[in-house]
């Protein structure tokens, strides 16, 4: 069948798929709607928080990112798995027992302070905001490069299929829409992922590929990739050029980001137990481990397929590199996307990739007759190209399609929920109108979810310059103010709620004037960024993304002052926190 | 539940998290970042260690101890008599 029929197949039937569940889960209650009804068991739980909590960025980006920057990918890696150890550890069993429906709502009792949970709000609004906008342009991607519809009409689509189970099923809906998804995404990750594993090594399972021997050359796939990418005047594979307190900062940022998020967090809330909710974090690590160990090893041999497709010969001779004119048929689809580019530079008709970057090879390229690297690729296409490169069945690359979409959908739905509850429960039910009806709070929580579809769909149509640099400031958010403020309020019975705002606050504007000052967010009509955003200008040698971590100590460090040079909280609070700490109900 | 058995069952469990967190710092920042170079120097198959370590072995180390935490935690809430029904 030819590929577009077939991907409209898979596509469309994973779509009903979707629907489906969502009518037969509809929420009746603001229970199911917020929390679906805490009836989750913990394995369905964690492969509804895998499918949340992998977005398109994990399925579609994540592995070409780490093809092109090798030991240095190891920071999303580690990062952004790293940080359910700590949310088992610190948050999710607590949480679940404090029982309620949202994030800001424990922060708002704990802390027994509105100004507290709007602060909370405002960060929780900023950090799923930016995370959809992104999850949105994914779904547009793929509609575009596979089923080779307008941008709009593959937004218009994916925006109306959540619309459907977001707002009809709530949390309970997306559960459950959350577990299909997962299996239509790890299934599309892995399958191709294998195949090219076997191509390669002859060993089916990618992470044992990863380091097996390349055919019979008896050099392993890493060695072969380090030989190749330092003879074409690249960095090591297997090792990196970030600094190591970078490399630790920004890890450390991620995992606490991680943690920190509200869209994560409110998923251990719909577990029936404190016990299930830490086997759940459990079960959720294992279900992203699946893909996120897949990835190193799908980036590699992502990276030795490029290489070995524009350089079949030996490097420097003549006929070395692939003619343009007999260059693969993917490489025709992809530069009809534009996210891949050649450009003739020494006008000989063939493709020359290497890095022109490098000082010390400029003389060698020269030698060969080289005048430039002649090809860009987008990190993004690595994983959605794969199939192609590997020359698999049609049926693989539509999977890939399905894939790419349920990662994104998934991923966007379940921060419309947050977004919706925070406006719904914690703003108008909380602070507005605290006597609102069950119903007509359920019907506001609808009503809001719609609205922020209609925003999520524009910000994804029309994405703001700023959408890539944000990222880095959604993590940095989540470390350096919900985390901290979460954790204490658990851990530290002291801390009040002085010491709470001082401490979120300054997390916050501290990690906010710090990327604004080197990246620029939204100053840029008053000069933004001011500093060169070089390692030489950069606190401690920590570049924007890692600087999380600094504002977390500051907010943690903020909050400790705070806190006891002001009265203790009342005693009804240290209650609270001690029923907290203890599974049973009391 | 007495006032001294609370406190017992909190510094139980503060016990098994420091435990947690320090094979959670050792898989990856001390084997997959601080001490990479080092590390490196080993190799296990076609892997170097600390290349392994950074990118397959601290994310096994993560899953298993999350699943060794809620085993551990669900009986120390059974011995301190506080688990759920």
């Amino acid at each position: 069948m030819e590929l577009k029929t077939l991907t409209y197949l898979v596509v469309g039937a994973s779509f009903a798929l979707y629907i489906g569940i969502a009518i037969w889960s509809r929420a009746h209650s603001t229970g199911d709607f917020y929390i679906a009804g805490k009836t989750v068991s913990p394995i369905a739980n964690g492969m509804a928080t895998a499918a949340d909590w992998m977005s398109a960025a994990s399925f579609i980006s994540m592995a070409g990112l780490i093809a092109f920057l090798g030991y240095d990918g190891s920071v999303y890696l580690m990062g952004w798995t790293g940080g359910y150890v700590l949310l088992a550890l610190f948050l999710a069993p607590y949480l679940r027992k404090f029982g309620k429906f949202t994030v800001p709502e424990f922060i708002a009792e704990r802390y027994y302070s509105r100004t507290a949970r709007i602060v909370a709000v405002i960060c929780l609004i900023f950090v799923s905001f930016t995370y959809v906008a992104g999850q949105m342009r994914g779904v547009g991607i793929v509609f575009s490069r596979f089923l080779e519809v307008d941008l709009t009409v593959g937004l218009l689509v994916g925006m109306g299929v959540v619309f459907v189970y977001a707002v009809l099923g709530g949390m309970k809906g997306i559960t459950y829409t959350q577990v299909a998804q997962y299996c239509v995404l790890i299934f599309a990750y892995t399958v191709p992922a294998i195949f090219i594993a076997i191509q390669i090594t002859g060993n089916p399972l990618p992470q044992m590929a990863f380091g097996a021997e390349v055919g019979n050359t008896g050099v392993s796939l890493l060695d072969k990739l380090d030989d190749i990418v330092t003879a074409l005047g690249f960095n090591q594979y297997t090792s990196g050029t970030k600094s190591t307190i970078d490399v630790f900062c920004i890890t450390l940022a991620l995992m606490v980001g991680t943690a920190g998020l509200p869209h994560v967090i409110v998923r251990f809330f719909t577990v029936p137990k404190v016990r299930d909710a830490r086997s759940s974090a459990g079960y959720a690590l294992l279900f992203i481990a699946i893909l996120y160990t897949t990835a190193p090893a799908v980036g590699a041999m992502a990276r030795y397929n490029l290489v070995n497709t524009v350089q079949p010969g030996e490097i420097g001779s003549t006929d070395g590199n692939i003619a343009y004119a007999e260059r693969p048929e993917w490489f025709e689809t992809w530069e009809r996307t534009g996210l891949l580019k050649f450009e003739d530079r020494n006008g000989d008709g063939r493709v020359q990739y290497y890095n022109d970057g490098n000082p010390a090879y400029a003389s060698t390229a020269a030698s060969y007759g080289w005048q430039g690297n002649e090809l860009t690729v987008d990190n993004d296409i690595m994983v959605l190209a794969n199939p192609e490169i590997a020359d698999l069945p049609n049926w693989v690359v539509a999977l890939v399609a399905a894939g790419g979409i349920a990662a994104a959908l998934s991923t966007a739905a379940g921060l419309l929920l947050v977004i919706s509850a925070a406006i719904s429960h914690d703003i108008i039910k909380g602070i507005v109108v605290p006597e609102i009806s069950e119903k007509n709070e359920l019907l506001a929580g609808r009503i809001a979810a719609a609205f922020a579809i209609l925003i999520a769909g524009y910000l994804g149509f029309d994405p703001p310059g700023w959408v890539a640099q944000v990222v880095a400031f959604a993590f940095g958010l989540a470390a350096a103010s919900l985390f901290p403020v979460i954790l204490l309020g658990i851990f530290f019975k002291r801390i009040n709620k002085e010491g709470a705002i001082a401490g979120m606050l300054s997390g916050l504007l501290f990690t906010y004037g710090y990327i604004e000052y080197f990246k620029g967010l939204f100053l840029k009509w008053a000069g933004a960024p001011w500093g060169e955003n070089v390692t030489a200008n950069w606190l401690f040698g920590i570049s924007p993304e890692g600087i999380g971590v600094v504002g977390m100590m500051l907010s943690f460090l903020v909050a400790f002052a705070v806190s006891y040079s002001t009265a203790p909280p009342p005693e009804r609070i240290q209650h609270m926190v001690e029923n907290i700490r203890v599974p049973r109900a009391q | 539940m007495t006032p001294e058995n609370r406190a017992a069952y909190w510094r139980a469990n503060l016990r098994l998290v420091a435990c947690c967190m320090l094979v959670w710092f050792l898989c990856s920042y001390v084997c997959g970042i601080l001490f990479v170079d080092e590390l490196n120097r080993i190799r296990i198959g076609g892997f170097k260690l600390g290349f392994w370590f950074a990118q397959q072995g601290s994310i096994y180390v993560f899953v298993a101890l999350i699943f060794f935490y809620a085993w551990r935690m669900n009986r120390i809430d059974q011995k301190y008599d506080v688990h759920e029904d």
